[in-house]
């Protein structure tokens, strides 16, 4: 390898790659062919660098210049004016509301606050090259503990570091290990949990993606600890680059004698192999994930036994998640004490998390645990797009819970979030606008888990359907009184009694709305209105006659014909014909076309009518 | 014999060799099935028969774990799966609006093929590519932040 005086980094994690960062590549090479700079200019594609929304991005270093929404057009002039002449291009970089330049990476605030360890790497490297994983200290920690420690040994530091398993539940990882470690049987199982479910997560997917021999690395020191000789990489088929840059890491690190027989020169002997998910939700849970990695159906069984005693084959394994394990390699480098220096009390160390939703910065951050919500969101996150307010964020997917504003100054932990209804998760944050209506987000949540539970036990498939019922009823203006404390009822029976994971944390994103958002469900079910206009049958559209000009643009639009007029009279909506597809708003010139919270009077006319008539039937 | 069914029999060779060969790793069922369904389209009740014999387990315990997982399909799919991403991110930036776009615009709604057998729409749950909601992938490829219909247009005439 010869050294060159530049390092162009593109970001070639999943979003700038949809963006078109493999274009901007191209052309640079292209470019650099035609003037003869292609031996001076080192182009490196890495794996996400976080700053999803301002993709495709990249940085160049020795100086670290930041550019953003970089297109193949602006190629030629980042050559002649930054690579030539030396003169960075001001236009390609960030600048905050007030017109503040950000020069380079460091500067930029949404790296300011983000402390990276698991994602250390990620965006710095490529991640096909085992050698530049190498030149930033890696194998290192794997070497240290093959040749200086003893399994106990090592598990010792994970405990000390107090590292605890960040793929939702937040079990300590130290003891897992240290189960399967006093455990005596002839072959024992590492498991690598990569079937990252949880719409609104992917941080594994980026980690996978951009820094695999980490993970490699991680997954090798489990298994000296705990004693396994084998690996096992459960990954969703739905990440394809993740599949593809594992598989190459292993190979790599087969053929520089990092993996297979005598590691180091020691007794420990190792081999791993990539195992694809099949589109199950329910396979994240690890009985299940080890019931599918052994070709069957993903279904849970009851715990105990745990898959520490009997796990994959009966035999003894454990399960960690991608994150858990990337973590690993650091803590071995650095020690037990600086891991142990980040965090709160309980909860050590840093977390990534995925900031999605209606804020300005989305991407994929790792932030100190302890952070408060208000850092994350508005600091690192950028605060609201488009000048809307703050109304909610949601925790944990599927099995966590939704917080308001008087939860923006609590503290990131295990602990508190759990307290507050809510959980950690994998480490998906969604953060709604006041145009998000909690009950239709819990309806939504809800659909999700009665169609990925996976129908073992009856409170999971037959509750969960019930409250999804409820929850359609609900948001279709037939919600009845009591509602509410059904739901409630129904959500905490099916906690308590469901099989695994899936079913007993369902009902938290209802369980949660309820809790803070009460009088949202009440609106739907008493006034029967969507405040947030979102539920179709809790709104209507509604013509201004003193805008409307008359153009019969959306009467001409409206697939149903309810709308009628004249240049003179103006135009009016049928309300009992509408069909509520929005089009005549989408056309309107003038914006004469809103929509108003709340069944139209005549709706509710026409179906408390109908109402009497079943009734009437039934006596 | 027909072309018809010498390329059914190449296909079924192939199958046999996919499963020599992954007969050594232990409990390859997913595997060899994804393999499977990469060279028929789908999983007939057929395929799932020879594999069951070709195996030696029981037709019923291939058609449990293919009826499990969604990835599976026993109905033949268009030449290019549609996949709507409908996890959080993109549900809360109007992934049920691009679901219809798209259905209107290829004319065929969920779970179907088009009549000319090129695009199968269907949904996935949360591609991890939020940041751009709402998503679609068709095979290997992701389009991001689709907000009009001349957009879908522009992204499927690539296709025909």
């Amino acid at each position: 390898m010869s050294l060159k005086r530049i390092d162009l980094l593109i970001c070639c994690g999943s979003g700038c790659v949809s963006a078109g960062s493999l274009k901007i590549k191209e052309r640079f090479h292209e470019v650099l062919q035609e003037k003869n700079l292609a031996n001076e200019i080192n182009i490196i594609e890495t794996g996400c660098m976080g700053p999803c929304d301002y993709g495709p991005v990249m940085v160049i270093y020795p100086e670290g210049t930041f550019y953003k929404k970089v297109s193949p057009d602006d190629v030629e002039e980042i050559v002649n004016e930054h690579f030539i002449k030396g003169r960075p291009v001001a236009r390609l970089m960030l600048q905050d509301d007030e017109e503040n330049t950000f020069n380079t990476q460091r500067e930029v605030p949404f790296y300011q606050k983000q402390v990276k360890v698991a994602l250390a790497n990620c965006g710095y490297i490529d991640p096909e090259s085992m050698d530049e994983y190498i030149a930033t200290g890696g194998y290192e920690a794997l070497g240290t503990v093959l040749t200086t420690m003893t399994p106990q040994d090592t598990i010792d530091v994970i405990k000390k570091s107090g590292l605890r398993g960040r793929g939702g539940g937040g079990f300590p990882t130290h003891i897992k290990w240290q189960m399967v470690h006093d455990n005596k049987s002839d072959e024992k199982y590492v498991i690598c949990n990569g079937d990252e479910g949880d719409p609104g997560a992917f941080m594994d997917r980026s980690l996978l993606e951009g820094d695999p021999h980490r993970i490699l690395e991680g997954m090798m020191i489990a298994a000296y600890a705990i004693g396994a000789s084998n690996g096992f990489f459960y990954i969703r088929a739905e990440y394809p680059l993740a599949i593809k840059r594992i598989k190459l890491a292993i190979e790599q690190a087969k053929e520089a004698g990092l993996m297979g027989k005598n590691v180091f020169g020691s007794n420990f002997c190792f081999d791993a192999e990539v195992r694809t998910g099949a589109g199950a939700f329910v396979c994240g849970e690890e009985m299940a994930l080890i019931h599918s990695i052994e070709g069957s159906r993903g279904n849970p069984t009851p715990k105990p036994p745990y898959p520490a005693v009997q796990g994959l084959w009966g035999k003894p394994t454990i399960v960690n998640n991608v994150e858990t394990i990337g973590n690993i390699p650091t803590i071995f480098l650095k020690g037990a004490d600086w891991f142990a220096s980040m965090g709160t009390e309980t909860s050590k160390g840093t977390k990534v998390f995925a900031l999605t939703g209606d804020i300005k910065n989305t991407g994929l951050v790792e932030v100190p645990m302890g952070i408060t919500l208000r850092e994350l969101i508005f600091d690192v996150g950028g605060g609201m797009t488009g000048g809307h307010k703050f109304k909610a964020v949601q925790l944990g997917g599927p099995s966590g819970g939704c917080l308001t504003v008087e939860h923006l100054d609590v503290a990131v932990d295990y602990e508190t979030l759990k307290e507050r209804g809510a959980m950690m998760g994998s480490g998906g944050v969604i953060v709604m606008n006041d145009k998000n209506c909690m009950v239709n987000i819990a309806k939504f949540f809800m659909d999700f888990c009665v169609d990925e539970s996976c129908g073992k036990c009856s409170p999971c498939r037959i509750g969960l359907k019930q409250m999804l019922d409820i929850l359609e009823r609900i948001t279709s203006g037939k919600g009845k009184e009591g509602d509410v404390e059904e739901l409630q009822r129904l959500g905490e029976a099916v906690s308590k009694l469901s099989l695994c994971g899936l079913g007993q944390s369902a009902p938290n994103p209802v369980l949660s709305t309820i809790r803070y958002f009460r009088e949202e469900y009440e609106a739907h079910i008493r006034d029967k209105s969507c405040a947030t206009k979102v539920c179709l049958d809790l709104m209507h559209f509604d013509i201004d006659k003193d805008r409307c000009i008359g153009c019969s643009l959306c009467a001409r639009k409206c697939p149903v014909t309810c709308i009628t007029g004249s240049r003179e009279d103006k135009y009016t909506i049928h309300q009992l014909d509408c069909v509520k597809c929005g089009n005549c708003q989408d056309v309107c010139p003038v914006k004469a076309v809103s929509r108003i919270p709340g069944m139209h009077p005549e709706v509710t006319a026409k179906r408390e009518a109908e109402a009497k008539i079943a009734n009437h039937h039934d006596d | 014999m027909t072309p018809e069914t010498s390329l059914h029999n190449k296909l079924y060779d192939r199958l046999k060799e996919v499963i020599e060969e992954k007969k050594g790793l232990r409990n390859p069922l997913i595997e060899i099935l994804r393999t499977a369904q990469e060279i028929f389209g789908y999983l007939p009740i057929e395929v799932q028969e020879f594999i069951a014999n070709e195996m030696n387990i029981p037709a019923s315990k291939i058609y449990g774990v293919v009826t499990f997982y969604n990835f599976f399909s026993m109905k033949p799919r268009g030449k290019y799966t549609l996949n709507v991403c409908t996890g959080t991110a993109c549900y809360v930036k109007g992934a049920p609006r691009l679901i219809q776009m798209i259905s209107d615009h290829i004319g065929c709604s969920m779970g179907e093929t088009t009549k000319d057998g090129l695009f199968t729409l269907s949904a996935v749950r949360c591609l991890g590519a939020c940041s751009l909601a709402p998503v679609f992938v068709i095979g290997e490829d992701t389009f991001g932040r689709i907000e009009n219909k001349d957009k879908i247009a522009e992204i499927l005439n690539r296709y025909k």
